[in-house]
């Protein structure tokens, strides 16, 4: 069942019942499967209809503002004394994350499908911003599920969603964090099934949304593709990101894989350290299970009850991981490493100081993990990390991390 | 298959002219040994057919009750094993009431899914309905339960249409569940009527009996549902019972057992009647 030690190609995935190897699937409730099936066949119209595809291009050139950057981190480079660093920078999109890619996909299929309503979960809030904005672009209702948590955490992006017109709805449910808004946004779904599009926010859930997800994300990788062609005349060494369900991660990679020479490699937030119970490391320390639709690396305990994440990102604290992740952890293609709250710390703070970007606490994961590697590799060798978001909403976090009254 | 205790138990109720009454309770809720005495104390109340809930930390189709009761067994300390013991020790004292273990995969996942079949079939579990496994998903639990001798019970609900029906009965045997509103369990109370000509349409595709929940609270709502169907299931008002007799720290009272067992004798009243009155 597991994926040959050398395929062909990485990127034949998912088959036609969404499965990764052995991860994906649809593991939903009866009530949703019909839909789940309409949504698939509505997939599969629109990437075949160049329309499609054109008005999403000029929305993500006119509305959000792609291409994003490629920019070479010339201080950064030096100051770390090794590899040459480039940062993808998604952070400068609309609503300041990659979420926006797939929020404008996601919202030209829910009117396609001729549905009324938008249901979206959120962590950090930038999902949900993200979801909010183009929802109130297409005048769609939209009702937002985020976690009671988070929403004390992070909130002027709770008071940004309002501003855009959306419901926010606090769940205190379970411990209130992501994975719970997730469940009360399936509530919600399985409830108003038949004029609610449920805009999913990471590259997992039930068959497509982790390929329809990737595939809107998959313009960062494509873009960088051609842009480092154009600064550097070739591919990467090395590509980074930071994953909390894994979208903007896949994003950047999906275009990389069959590129057997580019190293790739995922940092998971290694909260408190992954010997601990405090993080969120699932392809690091959690197993195989099955949650929110798909099959895929899980926290959980020994009787398969899920675990809480601990993350000092909001967004990346989310005990599982998108499917086609778990597949290539097992395959071996892409490496998965993990950064502690301590480390993207202070790989917040020196790019802060040092490229004057002040850069969200999720890449700041992937920028830790840059700083541990780069000095070891040579000048000519070239890393591009995903930027994937502005840290202007963490600032009070880290402020209070820091012990700084703000 | 034709041997099983879900097909014996709705052959004798035919042959009575009535519906079954289907209790539905969360092992381990709210603690072990007062779950037992409630699961044991059922087909006297007038349980015809017993599920048990195995307790899952995110229930993604149950509304607050039955959220609320999973949380209540898990912080008690309930686990599968546990779950699978609670079967055997009623079967020491019941050989015939049907029990049909009801909930999410990840935990038998966790467990082995072929260890689980083995272990739930030799501790007396007659059926399965786990949510989150469609049709689309058969190969991984439905198709070896059957292999076992183990029913899996499939819901419909209505969202599945004529085109799809066939496809969710075609492994479903013991009965069929219809959920009867798009929603969440202990939430919205559904329109009877439509209720019925759904159980009708469903019984157009299949001869095995088709038994109605989400929804169900009152034994009026019971009779009315039994009028129709061939059984009634009630659970978020059960482990609402539950939830209202506990102490100010969550803890069970003598008050706990009664307060289930009588409202199953109530419920179970309303679904006796219920053909007499339509009749």
């Amino acid at each position: 069942m597991t994926a040959p030690a050398q395929p062909n190609t990485f990127k034949s995935g998912p088959d036609e019942r969404g499965h990764f190897g052995i991860y994906g699937g649809r593991f939903v409730a009866e009530t949703l499967m019909p839909l789940i099936l309409d949504l698939e066949q509505a997939w599969s119209d629109a990437k075949a209809d160049p329309a499609f595809h054109a008005e999403l291009a000029e929305l993500g050139k006119h509305y959000s503002g792609r291409p994003s950057p490629l920019y070479f981190a010339e201080r950064m480079t030096a100051h770390l004394g090794g590899a040459k660093i480039y940062f993808k920078r998604d952070e400068l999109n609309h609503t300041g994350s990659h979420k926006i890619n797939n929020c404008l996909g996601q919202i030209l299929l829910a009117k396609r499908m001729g549905k009324s309503r938008i249901i979206a979960e959120t962590g950090a809030g930038q999902h949900g911003v993200a979801a909010a904005t183009v929802s109130a672009r297409f005048g769609f209702p939209c009702h937002v599920y985020m976690g009671a948590v988070d929403i004390e955490r992070q909130a002027p992006n709770v008071f940004r969603m309002k501003l855009l017109g959306a419901e926010v709805n606090p769940v205190t449910s379970g411990s209130g964090t992501l994975k719970d808004a997730m469940n009360e946004a399936l509530r919600d779904w399985v409830t108003n099934v038949r004029d609610t599009f449920y805009i999913i926010g990471t590259a997992a859930g039930p068959h497509p949304y982790p390929e329809m997800v990737r595939d809107f994300q998959s313009v960062i990788g494509e873009e960088t593709k051609e842009q480092l062609q154009a600064a550097e005349g070739r591919l990467p060494d090395t590509v980074i990101a930071c994953l909390g369900g894994g979208s903007n991660a896949i994003g950047l990679f999906h275009p990389f894989l069959d590129d057997r020479d580019v190293e790739i490699i995922g940092v998971e937030a290694g909260g408190k350290g992954v010997d601990t119970d405090e993080h969120c490391a699932s392809l690091n320390a959690g197993r195989p299970g099955v949650l929110h639709g798909n099959r895929t690396y899980l926290l959980q305990d020994d009787d398969g009850q899920i675990l809480e994440g601990h993350s000092i990102s909001a967004g990346l604290d989310y005990p599982g991981i998108g499917p086609e992740h778990a597949f290539l952890r097992d395959s071996g293609r892409v490496t998965y490493v993990s950064a502690t709250d301590a480390e993207a710390l202070e790989a917040f703070q020196l790019c802060t100081q040092l490229e004057g970007i002040i850069p969200a606490l999720e890449p700041s994961h992937a920028l830790a993990h840059v700083m541990k590697i780069a000095p070891t590799k040579p000048k000519d060798h070239v890393i591009v990390m995903n930027m994937c978001g502005r840290g202007d909403k963490d600032v009070f976090t880290v402020a209070k991390h820091l012990g700084v009254d703000i | 298959m034709m041997d099983s205790r879900i097909e014996r138990r709705f052959a004798a109720l035919e042959a009575e002219g009535r519906a079954a009454m289907v209790a539905f309770v969360t092992a381990g809720d709210p603690d072990l040994e007062t779950s037992q005495a409630i699961l044991n104390g059922l087909p006297g109340a007038g349980a015809d057919v017993i599920e048990l809930g195995m307790p899952f930390s995110d229930p993604m189709a149950e509304g607050p009750p039955i959220q609320l009761s999973s949380e209540r067994a898990l912080s008690a300390g309930q686990t599968m094993a546990k779950t699978l013991d609670m079967v055997r020790a009623f079967r020491k004292g019941d050989g015939e009431t049907p029990i049909v273990l009801m909930g999410y995969y990840n935990p038998i996942y966790s467990y082995g899914a072929e260890t689980f079949l083995a272990d739930a079939k030799a501790a007396g579990v007659d059926g399965l309905i786990i949510v989150d496994l469609p049709p689309e998903a058969d190969d991984e639990l439905c198709l070896p339960a059957l292999d076992v001798g183990i029913n899996f019970i499939r819901l419909a609900t209505p969202t599945t249409d004529d085109k799809r029906l066939p496809a969710v009965l075609a492994n479903t045997s013991g009965f069929v569940y219809y959920v009867s509103i798009t929603g969440i369990t202990g939430a919205a109370t559904p329109d009877f009527s439509e209720v019925a000509t759904a159980v009708s349409r469903i019984k157009g595709h299949t001869a095995l009996p088709v038994v109605v929940g989400f929804g169900i609270k009152t034994a009026d709502h019971a009779a009315t549902v039994a009028s129709r169907a061939d059984g009634a299931v009630v659970g978020s008002a059960l482990v609402n019972a539950v939830r209202d007799s506990l102490d100010a720290d969550g803890k069970a009272t003598e008050r706990t057992v009664p307060a289930v067992l009588d409202l199953v004798a109530l419920l179970a009243g309303g679904v006796r009647t219920a053909r007499v009155d339509a009749a």
